[in-house]
């Protein structure tokens, strides 16, 4: 019944919407299999180094990109390729674990704001607003500067501003679902309230959650390496690319390629996140699914 | 007969407002009294914003009366929480005007009408065969188990959702609008399903009907009650208050159907 007054509202032909549906599919799965590709190779980065990316050699360094050094060496002579797949690893780990947390904090808050409500609801949601209020990067320096540096402050300072955006989402939707029959109908059948937050409320509110945080991976790893890349994340000789940019940041007129690597691997992975982000919403919105 | 069901004047007002102030009120209850009867199916009728659902709400204690006592089975259940009230809902099973929107868009109807029977503590294996039981009981086929809400017709859905109501064999099963939002043919079914159900449970199942069709209630209940703005202003055997309806209200009532 939602479905035909939302279909109604800006309505769709059928024939489109199954070949929408169709490429997204599509899309869902290349894009799938790409960011899993990510994640599996920083998972065993360890094992796909062709050299040790610590090891440091000067009698080979600076030396531009070749069949030995495919991207080249820095200016130790560390193989610029085996330091870009180690780097994967601090970059795209801690990327995930950032967004695990603010999802997983963020929606916890909001689904008890929304369905508490009260006193508490008024009280967790002004202190998010605090947290919105302040310009995030300008607060993550202020916070990885109190804590001082390092790659879990630098985690610590984004989550600390970016779980507010998740709280949100979790408690408008928690609103919206909180009066429907169906959660009445559970609490007849003689659940638990913790049981139909976990059985029924999370599953329903989920969809857009899980959209915002697929798309906030890419963000959230640009501002990691930008935090990196301001000395305030990663330190060297720790490989992660915000901070292997800023470190070759110098001599990016002589030696572009120390650059380029790590630069082109952040552009990599936050496009295939955002693209997976985008396809997911696609994927979620309920015009577009079978029904 | 004793009373399964008894209701002693409960009160609803709604207040709206901000920073502890009342801008506005609305008495959607008031001093409702009445008893249901062990077996007997009440009817309680009254146009559109007359307080049924709110009534039905207060009963099953979806939300909290502002005065008054519920007694189911003798007991005072007024103000349970927790585990207690969920034992209440073993007694006490309400079936929704809106038949899809009862059931959870993303479980099945298997699950839905299970969940009672899981948390009542039975098996899984045996909740399952229960289940198919209990579809085939309410006129639909085993496979209705696995389907989800939106894959099945308005009249199937109320059905399963009668299917969960009578599930843990409850004493009391609160009917609101049942069939208001099923077409006529359907509605029939429907009632006819109920009416099955009410011979084959005997004394066992006592109904509240609530409905806005006072022709529907002459059919199915044994006795009505009129409801106009929140309170009682007739009541008795379906024929005596269309034949000679003593209020004002149920006469307006009458002749706008009739
Ligand atoms: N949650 C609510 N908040 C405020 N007013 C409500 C609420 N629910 C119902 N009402 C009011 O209570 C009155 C009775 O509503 P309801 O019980 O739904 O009537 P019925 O089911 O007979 O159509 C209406 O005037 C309605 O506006
Ligand atoms: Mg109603």
């Amino acid at each position: 019944m939602k479905e035909t007054s939302a279909a109604s509202k800006t309505p769709i032909p059928v024939r489109i919407q199954k070949i929408r549906r169709d490429t997204t599919k599509v899309r869902l799965i290349v894009f799938g299999i790409l960011a899993g590709m990510l994640i599996v190779c920083s998972i065993f980065s360890k094992y796909l180094c062709p050299y040790d990316p610590y090891l440091q050699d000067l009698s080979i360094a600076k030396a531009p990109p070749g069949p030995g050094h495919l991207f080249g060496t820095d200016r130790y002579g560390r193989d610029m390729l085996s330091r870009v797949i180690i780097g994967s690893r601090t970059s795209i780990f801690s990327t995930l674990l950032l967004v695990a947390i603010i999802t997983v904090t963020g929606t916890a808050i909001g689904v008890i704001c929304g369905w508490h409500g009260k006193k508490l609801d008024t009280v967790l949601m002004r202190i998010s607003d605090i947290f919105l209020a302040f310009p995030g990067l300008v607060f993550a320096l202020a916070v990885a500067g109190v804590l001082g540096g390092g790659l879990h402050n630098a985690i610590i300072a984004l989550a600390a501003i970016s779980w507010p955006k998740y709280a949100r989402i979790a408690r408008s939707q928690t609103l919206a679902q909180k009066e429907t029959v169906y959660l009445q109908a559970a609490v007849l059948s003689g659940s638990s309230t913790v049981k139909i937050i976990f059985r029924h409320l999370i599953p329903n509110i989920i969809g857009p959650i899980l959209v915002t945080s697929m798309l906030d991976i890419g963000t959230m790893m640009m501002e990691l390496a930008g935090l990196s890349f301001l000395g305030l994340g990663a330190k060297p000789p720790m490989a992660e690319w915000g901070s292997m940019m800023s470190d070759s940041r110098s001599m990016m007129a002589t030696l572009p390629w120390i650059t380029f690597a790590p630069g082109f691997a952040i552009f990599l992975s936050v496009m295939i996140f955002n693209l997976l982000g985008d396809t997911i919403r696609d994927y979620a919105d309920p015009r577009m699914r079978g029904r | 007969m004793e009373p399964v069901l008894r209701v002693e004047q409960l009160t609803k007002i709604y207040r709206k407002g901000s920073f502890g102030k009342t801008h506005s009120e609305v008495t959607a209850v008031r001093d409702l009294s009445f008893c249901l009867m062990r077996g007997e199916c009440l009817g309680l009728i009254g146009e559109s914003g007359s307080g049924k659902s709110t009534a039905a709400k207060l009963i099953t204690l979806l939300t909290d009366a502002t005065e008054g006592r519920i007694l189911l089975d003798g007991e005072d259940i007024t103000g349970w929480r927790g585990k207690k009230l969920r034992q209440a809902y073993r007694k006490m099973q309400m079936v929704f005007q809106s038949p899809a929107d009862s059931f959870d868009p993303r479980r099945t109807l298997g699950d839905g009408i299970g969940e009672s029977l899981l948390n009542s503590g039975t098996r899984r294996a045996q909740a399952k065969e229960e289940i198919k039981k209990l579809l085939v009981m309410c006129g639909l086929s085993e496979e209705f188990a696995e389907k989800y809400p939106h894959e099945v017709s308005g009249g199937q859905c109320q059905r399963a959702a009668i299917a969960r109501a009578i599930a843990i064999r409850p004493e009391v099963l609160i009917c609101d609008e049942a069939t208001s939002a099923l077409d006529v043919t359907v509605q029939k079914e429907i009632i006819a399903l109920l009416n099955r159900l009410r011979w084959e449970q005997g004394a066992n199942l006592s109904i509240l009907f609530i409905c806005h069709d006072i022709a529907l209630v002459q059919q199915f209940c044994d006795r009505v009650i009129v409801m106009y703005h929140g309170q009682i202003v007739e009541q008795g055997t379906p024929d005596e208050v269309i034949r000679d309806p003593k209020d004002e209200y149920t006469q307006r009532l009458i002749n706008s159907i009739l």
